[in-house]
Parts: structure tokens; C-alpha cells; sequence
């Protein structure tokens, strides 16, 4: 292990407590509690409730203790692995949170492998034939994908899927794997319908990348190295592989860094709008209904997945460039 | 020793150099780049758009029609029965699906209503101050005025065209005014990081370092339900300006920072310091001027991004709220698959943005290569 | 007054500060004893397209480079040496394209293996071919400009050395590690067992030139190519390097085109010498006719602008007037008339000298000494 790695999980464990403080401050922000705001929708509705037994509720999920005394107790059950119970759901956060997390972590990295799939090869392409009909094609394309907000383009394809073809791309499962528990034919299930969100994610993110891909190959094909790989008598395309397209792309690995939360963030868009049973709708709810401790336990949870996705491309950096490696030891 | 030289009187000859400003290049560089000229005429129209939408608008925003409810985009044509005719709307007349008692809108081709420019209509002031009802089109005959809807009604019957005029101002705005405080909020802290160095640079650096990790959208959304649903629509509009500008300096910083510190380790202004110029001096006269193109580039960039932010969280409806009038807002109204279907041109805003970012991202695009004197 | 530089001990003539040593008096080997010449470049054009106009970068060069000769090319920046390099390993990259002439390589004077005389015209075969990259690198290879950009900082140099063998010749890989250690002591890399293993940017500038000059010799090239190899390094290990590549070549007895814009370093290593001007060829010869005798204006220019032992102290050294033309608009004529303090009116600004007379040991291509118009 490397120094520069072991700093940066030492922070961690500083940024756990940052990002907990961030989070509970977030949820506290909002005026009045979870219970004035379940008391107007009961209200809304119709029915109202005991003020008596409003107190009792609120004696009992802690909400008449001081701020800090909410704080402590929440990160204390937290570090215990007690993610808390949903207010609104009344039901333990975690069984909440469980399954929808794993989604969201199957369907983010799934949009970033399906990014550097298609953006590391177009960027190369584009390098190499830089000015050619294809690569203006592309960077059209590109500013495009970059313009589209998520949404609109998961509203589209929805459309036209359900106009010309008369299927409903929505969710995740078909119904009938919706609850069923974990099998091989639901992960299947799975697969046949995460393409179209993973390609929505996605898209946005690969217009970037192969942007960035292309400018450092461009960069890169221009210095002294490439030249002087050609004057060894070395094959055009094996020597754009092997030298510069080798350097291009080690920056693309630190992408990571802003990439992976930029995904959780556009997946929490494209889930609302696809159905998706992600976490995304799940915390949109959580705000809205000022079910705090469930909102400020999927921020908490965002924040560190992102900070760990910094890390690991850290760790994939020091791997591919070894300058970085010798520098820092 | 003599000169391998030309004779004096040849020298004479020379023409002066003639130095160009800086910002005159990277003009002329910026010209040069076609599509990016092309970008900047739609900039300003959508600019125009912005400032002055009751102009271009040919009804009221907010009046409600709900007998008027979904009607297709009826387009401007200028093919009548393969002729070329001067500018006309058809004619709309609703059916009620006996069946399905929803409103059927069929278009009328024997009704043609002519398209006038600078058409009297609903009274508003201009910018503000000047009253008029002159509108850039209106429909029908001077004396006769009708309503028409080139790009359809929505649920509640209110004419598209007319919103969308409305929601350019909301939906620029706040991302004109969201990239400012994050300008000023980055020039500041990048400035002060790069120009001092040291632990300064460091903290600065971290934080931006912890503000880049946050996922922004949950961060936002957060934020903007903390906002009381009972604030007037200013005070909406000024707190979610704060909010996404927030999380947004720190590119912009980074981007500063940069060429601070690169710039400080430049030869000019390393001959700057040799020749007893002061601190102020140096930055202010010698570091400024050679990147406040790529400021203006960056920010250019960073307009788009920031009104995809509104438009991301409008659109879950925790930005904007009815009845102000956003893009955002506007494609609420087309938030599921059932809506899109029933009514695709809802989607209409969502071309809007898509135009926009893309002319505002080649623009800027093009002027941040214009202002680097070595990309050429 | 012009000084024609003295000899002096041309062995130890120090370079440093430019200061020229004159040219060491060798026997210029195999002359003209029948033997062909191992390259012959003829009337070679390599222009480059661009939007707005097209740059003759190199227009017209003839020269010839006997086996185990150096031919030392010189010229100010911009006159055409490096891309008559290019051109030469077929490395000119678009919108650069060889319009016309030939080059002829001959690897086997003799011969013997080769069918058909053994001529191969480089012009001819194709840019990424098999042919061509056999050629390159294993028959003619470069030693660049630049060392420390030379090599790829994310492979160590024993991979890319090693690489440069493999393509070449039929070698395991530990088999052609060893012999990259092998010549990586030979340029003199102390422990080159642990050198082998290390990354280009972990070297100091003078052993990052040796390893680039061992990767050029790991597969006995017939011709080295040059191109301004000891620019990027500091004056002492610039004098190392350049007896370290004339033992090198005498020991394998290969040839080398040595480009350089520095007149000093050509009396040190070159026996003949081309004098390039705006991708033409001014004048050529053997290094002391060059040095002791020169006709052309420009040579005789470049001349007085060097330093020698001779030169007065603090007076400043003449430089030649005016400033290279823009390569879009070369002047008619010959391209030097317009810095020439020799140019005939009528003449020089008018018609283009040939490089005559053809049979010459030092043609020259200069109205002075003849007539003969190019291309006529």
C-alpha cells in the first residue's frame, strides 16, 4: 500500500463525521418536524389527530430533545449499524434502504461501465481521425448528449417505445419478479430491463469523457514519444494503444472522482421518472414528507459512497501512472 | 565589424507593428469559428427572450382555459394547398370524444387565420416601466383578433408559447445570477488560494475538495425542501439562486486558482516583479487582463450547467413551484409517461433547454479557444 | 571585418557558448571511389496544405549521403532540416505531404543481397507499410530532439528499448533485454543493469540522451538521423554526447544526417555539409571548403554570425538583417534576396538560382557564380 492511500483513509473516518453533521443540519433546516408536517397532511386529508398524542410521538421518536441530543443519539445508532426507523414508513430504515441500495449501486456502475465503453473508444477514434466526417459527427453528438437533461431523454425514449412499439420501459423488474426474492431469473429479469436506464444515465457522462479523452489524446499524440514510437518502426494502431492512448487515458480513471457523483445524482432524476425502485425516490419522498432521519441517513449514505468512489480511483491512478507511485513514496 | 545587412533607407521602409489588444484577437479569433457565431445570434434572441417576454408572448401566462385544455401545437405555416401564402395559423375546432368524453382537436384547414407582426394585444409594461399591448404576432385580422396556440395548450389551457416566453426569463436568470455569486464566490477564494499559496491554499483547496465529493442533486434537493412553502416566489427564486451557486463555485475556483498559479510562474510577470512593479500592479494590470477571457469563457460554460440544475430541480418540484414560471416548472407538467403520451408537446420547454445549453456550451466553447493565444 | 574561422585543435574544440572550433581535417570517406551513395534525396518537395495556403516546407533539396559519412544539415529554425528528416523516415504528418522527388536508399552498395541493385525509393512506398517500418528504426533511425519527451513516461526505457529490438529482430524477450543492456552500456549508462528498469523522467538529461542514442543503435542502423540531438542538453554533456556518437559511428560504421542549427557543432562531427535556407538548398560541400571557403552570401552570413577564437571581445557579432519571411509568402526569386547585401537587382528577386554546377564537390545556388535558372 502507498502513503498517499493510507492519508487518504485515515480521512475517512473525518469525513464520516463532516458528512454527518452536513447531513443532519440538512434535514433539520426545515422548519417545524416530521410530525407538523404529518399533522397538516393528515389534516389535508381530512382527519386530525390528539395533540396528546402528537407529544407522545414525538416523546417517543426522540423530537422534543435538544438538537445535539438528536445528533448524538443518531450517529450513535448509526455507528452501532442502527440505521434508524422511518417515521413515515414505520419501519426500520434499513430494510428501506437494503435492496434499493444495491440497485443503485448495480445500476450506477453498470452506467459507468457503459460510459467508458463507449466514450474511450470514441475519443480515440476521434483523436486519431481528428477533422474527419466521423469525428465531427461525434462532437455533434456530444454537445448534444451533453444538453439533454436525463429526464428528458428517458421521457423520450419511454415515448417512443410506447408509441411505436406499445411497451412500458418502466421499472426495473417485470411484475412478477417486483417482490419475489433473489434468483437467477431475477437478476435476468433485471438485466433485460436496466439497459435503457443504464444508457439514459450514461449518456451525458460519455459525452464528457470522450471529450476529455479526446483532448489528452490529442495532447498526447502530438509529443516527442509517439513520434519517436513511429521512427522505431512500430505499427500505427498498436503504437496509439500502447503509448499515447496508455497515458490519455490514466486522467479519464480520476473522472471518477466528480463522475460517480454525478451519476448517483442523475440516477436519482431518471429513477423518479422511470419508476425506478432505486433510493432516488425514496429520498425525493423522505424531503417532501420531512421523514428526517430516513433523508439524512440516504445523504449521509450518498456522500460516502462518492467519497469512496474518489478513492478507488485514487487507488486506480497510482496503478496506471507510475509516476504518482514513486513520487509519493 | 559591419552589418550582413539591408541598406538603412530599407529599413525605413518597415511598417510600425501595430499592436492589438488583446481582447481584439481573441475577437477575431472567436469570428472566425462559424457554428460559434451562429450560437451567439441565439444566445442573444433567447437574451432578447428573456428581458422582454410579454413582447414576444401573444397571451396571458397565467390565464387558466380549462375548456381550452391540450390543444395540439397548431404551428405557423406558409404553405396553403402547395402555394406559398404569407404567414397563418389553421383554425382548431374541439370535439367531445362520445366514447372517451375527452376533447378531440381537429385542425381546420378551411379556416385560415393570417399571422400579423407587432399585433395589438393584452396590455402589459415593458420592462417594466412602459405601457403598451403591442405584441411581436398576433392572429386574425387587426380588427378582428383571435387566439392561437402555435405550440399547443396545457392541462389547465394555458398557451405554451406564451409560458415559454415567461420561463426563458426565470429559467436565464437564475443561471445568469446563480454563476455570478459563483463567480464572485470563486475569483475571491480561487484568487486568495492561488495568489497566497500555503495553508490558505490548502484549506480552500480541501473544501472544494469535500464540495466537488457531495452528490449535488441530493444536496440541492435537501436544501430547497428546507425552503418554507410559503414564501413568495422572489424569495424562492433568490434562495434557490443561492443554493445552486453554493455547490457551484468550486469549478470555477479550481479554474482560477489555475491560472493563477500558472501565470504567476510566467515569464512577464516574472519580469513584472524584476522591474519594481507593485503587488496590485502585477495583478492587476499584468495577471487580469491575460485570463479574464478565460473567465468569461468559463462562465459561459457554467450558465448551462446551471440552468440544467433548475430545470433538474423544478422539475421534482423542489425548485421553482407554480405559479412562477420556469422551464423546470413547465416540464413538470410532463413528468410521467402518461402525460408525455396524452400530450408530447409538454416536451416542447425541454427542447428549449436543449437548445439553449447547446448554443451557450459552443459559444463558450468557442471563446475559451479563442482566448488561449497558443491553441492556434 | 568577416572572419573566416582558423583551425584550431579540432579535437578538443570546445563548443561551449557557441564558441567554433573549426572543423577537424578528416578524410571524407569514400569519396568519390565509385561507391553509391547510401541515400540520395532528389529534388525532394514535402509541402503542407493548409486553409490558408500551401507552406513549401521543403522545395527542391538534392543531397547524397556516402556510407559511414556525416552529413551535417544547417539552417536557421524554420528552413526546412527537420521536415527533410521527416520526410525521409515517411513521418511527415497531415496536412504535410512529399509532392515530389525521390529518395533513394541503397542498403546494399554493392548489391550483393538486394535483387534489384538494392534501390529502394522511400517517396514510393507506402506511409504505414510493412517496407517502410522495416526500414525505420531496424535500417534508418532517429535520435530526436527532445530526450526527455522522447520516451514514453509510463513504460520504463528497458521496454522501449527492448520493443525496438523485438520489431526488428527475431529475439526472446530476455534475449533482447540483455542486449539492450548491452547497449545501454555501450553509450556509456553507468549500471545499466538497474538503468534498464527505470523510467526516462527518474534520468538526468544527459543519460535520457543516451539511452535515446542506445534505443537508435540497438538494431545497427545503416543511417542515424539526427535531428538536433544535443539542443535540449546543457554544454558539457553536449560535447559528451557528440564524441560519444562519433565513436559510436566510427566503431559500427554507420552513417548519420546530423541536423543542427548550430555552426559549431557541425565543425566538430560533420565531414560534408548542406546549408538550408527556406526549404532550399544554398550551397553544399565538404565541411572545410564550407568553413574556409564559403560562396553563398547566406553561408557566408552564418559564418560571421559565430563567435571563433579570432573574434574581438566585446563587440557585438554581426547578425544577418531582417527576420526569416513567413513561410505563406516567400519571396520570389531567391528566397535570401530580400536579407542579401549582395542581391542583383533585376535578377534575384525574379528568378530562382539552380544548384550548380551538378558535378561539383561545392555547388552552390547563387547568381554570383553562375546563370543557371531552376528548372530550366
Amino acid at each position: 500500500m502507498h502513503w498517499f492511500i493510507i492519508k487518504r483513509l485515515l480521512l475517512l473516518p473525518f469525513l464520516l463525521l463532516i458528512f454527518s453533521i452536513v447531513s443532519f443540519a440538512l434535514i433539520q433546516a426545515p422548519p417545524g418536524d416530521f410530525l407538523t408536517s404529518y399533522v397538516a397532511e393528515l389534516a389535508a386529508g381530512g382527519t386530525s389527530i390528539d395533540q396528546v398524542e402528537i407529544e407522545a410521538l414525538r416523546a417517543r421518536y426522540g423530537l422534543d430533545q435538544p438538537i445535539y441530543v438528536q445528533y448524538g443519539r443518531w450517529v450513535g445508532n448509526l455507528l452501532r449499524g442502527d440505521l434508524g426507523i422511518s417515521l413515515e414508513w414505520r419501519r426500520p430504515n434499513s430494510e428501506l434502504i437494503g435492496e434499493r441500495l444495491v440497485l443503485t449501486l448495480v445500476l450506477t456502475t453498470f452506467s459507468l461501465l457503459f460510459t467508458w465503453a463507449v466514450a474511450i473508444p470514441i475519443g480515440i477514434f476521434s483523436a486519431t481521425r481528428q477533422y474527419s466526417l466521423l469525428d465531427y459527427l461525434f462532437t455533434i453528438l456530444n454537445y448534444i448528449g451533453l444538453a439533454t437533461p436525463n429526464f428528458m431523454l428517458a421521457l423520450v425514449l419511454m415515448w417512443v417505445a410506447f408509441d411505436k412499439f406499445g411497451v412500458t420501459v418502466t421499472g426495473l423488474f417485470s411484475p412478477q419478479f417486483l417482490d419475489a426474492p433473489w434468483s437467477w431469473a431475477r437478476v435476468g429479469d433485471l438485466m433485460s430491463h436496466i439497459w435503457l436506464p443504464m444508457i439514459v444515465l450514461g449518456v451525458a457522462g460519455t459525452a464528457q469523457i470522450a471529450r476529455v479523452v479526446r483532448a489528452n489524446l490529442l495532447d498526447e499524440l502530438s509529443k516527442p514519444y509517439t513520434e519517436m514510437a513511429r521512427a522505431k518502426g512500430l505499427p500505427e494502431w498498436r503504437l496509439v494503444i500502447k503509448y499515447p492512448t496508455r497515458v490519455a487515458i490514466a486522467p479519464v480513471v480520476s473522472t471518477l472522482g466528480w463522475y460517480f457523483p454525478q451519476l448517483l445524482s442523475g440516477g436519482l432524476v431518471v429513477s423518479v421518472v422511470m419508476s425506478l425502485p432505486t433510493i432516488g425516490p425514496l429520498l425525493l419522498r423522505a424531503l417532501v414528507g420531512q421523514d428526517m432521519y430516513l433523508a439524512g441517513t440516504i445523504i449521509l449514505i450518498f456522500c460516502m459512497l462518492a467519497v469512496l468512489g474518489a478513492l478507488v480511483s485514487d487507488i486506480l491512478l497510482v496503478v496506471l501512472d507510475p509516476r504518482i507511485k514513486l513520487e509519493s513514496a | 565589424m559591419t552589418d550582413v545587412a539591408l541598406p538603412a533607407a530599407d529599413r525605413a521602409k518597415e511598417p510600425s507593428v501595430y499592436v492589438t489588444p488583446a481582447w481584439k484577437l481573441t475577437w477575431l479569433r472567436f469570428t472566425k469559428h462559424k457554428l460559434g457565431v451562429v450560437c451567439l445570434w441565439i444566445v442573444v434572441l433567447i437574451g432578447l427572450m428573456a428581458i422582454m417576454p410579454e413582447f414576444f408572448s401573444v397571451a396571458d401566462p397565467n390565464v387558466t382555459a380549462a375548456r381550452l385544455a391540450y390543444i395540439p401545437p397548431q404551428g405557423v405555416r406558409i404553405f396553403h394547398d402547395g402555394h406559398l401564402t404569407r404567414p397563418f395559423v389553421y383554425g382548431v375546432e374541439g370535439q367531445r370524444n362520445q366514447r372517451t368524453l375527452k376533447m378531440e382537436w381537429v385542425q381546420d384547414t378551411d379556416v385560415r387565420l393570417p399571422v400579423r407582426l407587432f399585433a395589438r394585444g393584452y396590455a402589459y409594461k415593458l420592462f417594466g416601466i412602459i405601457p403598451t399591448d403591442r405584441h411581436l404576432i398576433g392572429f386574425g385580422t387587426a380588427d378582428q383578433p383571435v387566439t392561437a396556440n402555435i405550440l399547443g395548450t396545457d392541462r389547465l389551457g394555458r398557451d405554451q408559447w406564451s409560458r415559454l416566453m415567461y420561463g426563458t426569463r426565470i429559467s436565464l436568470s437564475i443561471g445568469l445570477v446563480a454563476v455570478l455569486i459563483s463567480t464572485v464566490l470563486g475569483i475571491v477564494l480561487g484568487g486568495i488560494s492561488g495568489y497566497l499559496g500555503g495553508w490558505v491554499d490548502n484549506l480552500i483547496q480541501r473544501l472544494i475538495d469535500l464540495l466537488q465529493a457531495i452528490p449535488a442533486i441530493p444536496v440541492w434537493l435537501a436544501l430547497s425542501a428546507a425552503l418554507p412553502r410559503t414564501w413568495p416566489v422572489t424569495w424562492v427564486y433568490l434562495a434557490i439562486t443561492v443554493i445552486l451557486a453554493l455547490l457551484g463555485w468550486t469549478r470555477l475556483a479550481r479554474e482560477v486558482r489555475g491560472r493563477f498559479l500558472s501565470l504567476r510562474e510566467e515569464d512577464f510577470v516574472t519580469a513584472a516583479r524584476l522591474v519594481g512593479a507593485s503587488q496590485s500592479r502585477i495583478i492587476f494590470s499584468h495577471m487580469v487582463p491575460s485570463f479574464a477571457s478565460h473567465i468569461i469563457a468559463a462562465v459561459t460554460l457554467a450558465v448551462p450547467l446551471m440552468i440544467l440544475n433548475e430545470t433538474f430541480l423544478s422539475f421534482l418540484g423542489l425548485g421553482m413551484r407554480p405559479p412562477a414560471i420556469s422551464w423546470g416548472v413547465m416540464l413538470q407538467e410532463a413528468q410521467n409517461l402518461q402525460s408525455v403520451v396524452n400530450a408530447p408537446w409538454l416536451l416542447i420547454p425541454g427542447v428549449f433547454v436543449i437548445i439553449t445549453v447547446l448554443a451557450l456550451n459552443i459559444l463558450g466553447d468557442g471563446l475559451r479557444d479563442a482566448a488561449d493565444p497558443y491553441s492556434h | 571585418m568577416p572572419q573566416t574561422p582558423t583551425a584550431t585543435d579540432g579535437q578538443t574544440a570546445s563548443v561551449a557558448g557557441g564558441a567554433l572550433g573549426a572543423p577537424e581535417r578528416r578524410a571524407a570517406p569514400a569519396a568519390r571511389d565509385g561507391t553509391p551513395p547510401l541515400l540520395s534525396v532528389r529534388d525532394l518537395k514535402t509541402y503542407f496544405e493548409l486553409d490558408d495556403g500551401t507552406v513549401k516546407a521543403v522545395d527542391g533539396v538534392s543531397f547524397d549521403v556516402m556510407p559511414g559519412e556525416v552529413l551535417g544539415i544547417v539552417g536557421e529554425s524554420g528552413c526546412g532540416k527537420s521536415i527533410t528528416m521527416k520526410s525521409i523516415l515517411r513521418l511527415v504528418a497531415k496536412p504535410g505531404r512529399i509532392v515530389g522527388g525521390q529518395i533513394l536508399y541503397r542498403p546494399d552498395p554493392h548489391g550483393r543481397a538486394g535483387g534489384s541493385g538494392g534501390e529502394i525509393d522511400l517517396t514510393k512506398l507506402r506511409k504505414d507499410g510493412r517496407r517502410i517500418r522495416n526500414i525505420r528504426g531496424g535500417e534508418i533511425a532517429l535520435i530526436p530532439q527532445e530526450p526527455m519527451a522522447s520516451f514514453s513516461p509510463l513504460h520504463t526505457i528497458g521496454e522501449q528499448i527492448v520493443e525496438a529490438i523485438r520489431l526488428h529482430q527475431d529475439v526472446s524477450k530476455s534475449e533482447a533485454r540483455a542486449m539492450a543492456i548491452e547497449r545501454l552500456r555501450e553509450v556509456g549508462v553507468p549500471s545499466p543493469e538497474q538503468r534498464v528498469d527505470a523510467y526516462s523522467w527518474q534520468l538526468s538529461g544527459g543519460l535520457r540522451q543516451r539511452a535515446i542514442i542506445a534505443m537508435a543503435l540497438s538494431c545497427h542502423p545503416k543511417l542515424l538521423v539526427a535531428d538536433e540531438p544535443t539542443t535540449a542538453i546543457d554544454v558539457t554533456t553536449q560535447a559528451q554526447v557528440l564524441s560519444l556518437l562519433r565513436d559510436l559511428q566510427a566503431e559500427h560504421g554507420s552513417s548519420i544526417i546530423f541536423i543542427t542549427h548550430d555552426l559549431g557543432v557541425i565543425a566538430q562531427v560533420a565531414d560534408r555539409v548542406v546549408v538550408m535556407y527556406l526549404g532550399r538548398v544554398m550551397e553544399r560541400g565538404p565541411v572545410d571548403d564550407i568553413f574556409h571557403a564559403p560562396k553563398h552570401p547566406y553561408t557566408k552570413a552564418l559564418l560571421r554570425s559565430v563567435p571563433s577564437m579570432d573574434t574581438e571581445p566585446r563587440v557585438a557579432l554581426p547578425t544577418i538583417e531582417g527576420s526569416i519571411p513567413h513561410p505563406l509568402h516567400k519571396p520570389t526569386g531567391c528566397p535570401f534576396h530580400p536579407r542579401c547585401p549582395e542581391a542583383i537587382p533585376g535578377l534575384c528577386d525574379v528568378k530562382v538560382p539552380a544548384l550548380r554546377p551538378k558535378e561539383s564537390e561545392q555547388p552552390v545556388a547563387c547568381f554570383l557564380y553562375h546563370r543557371e535558372v531552376e528548372g530550366e
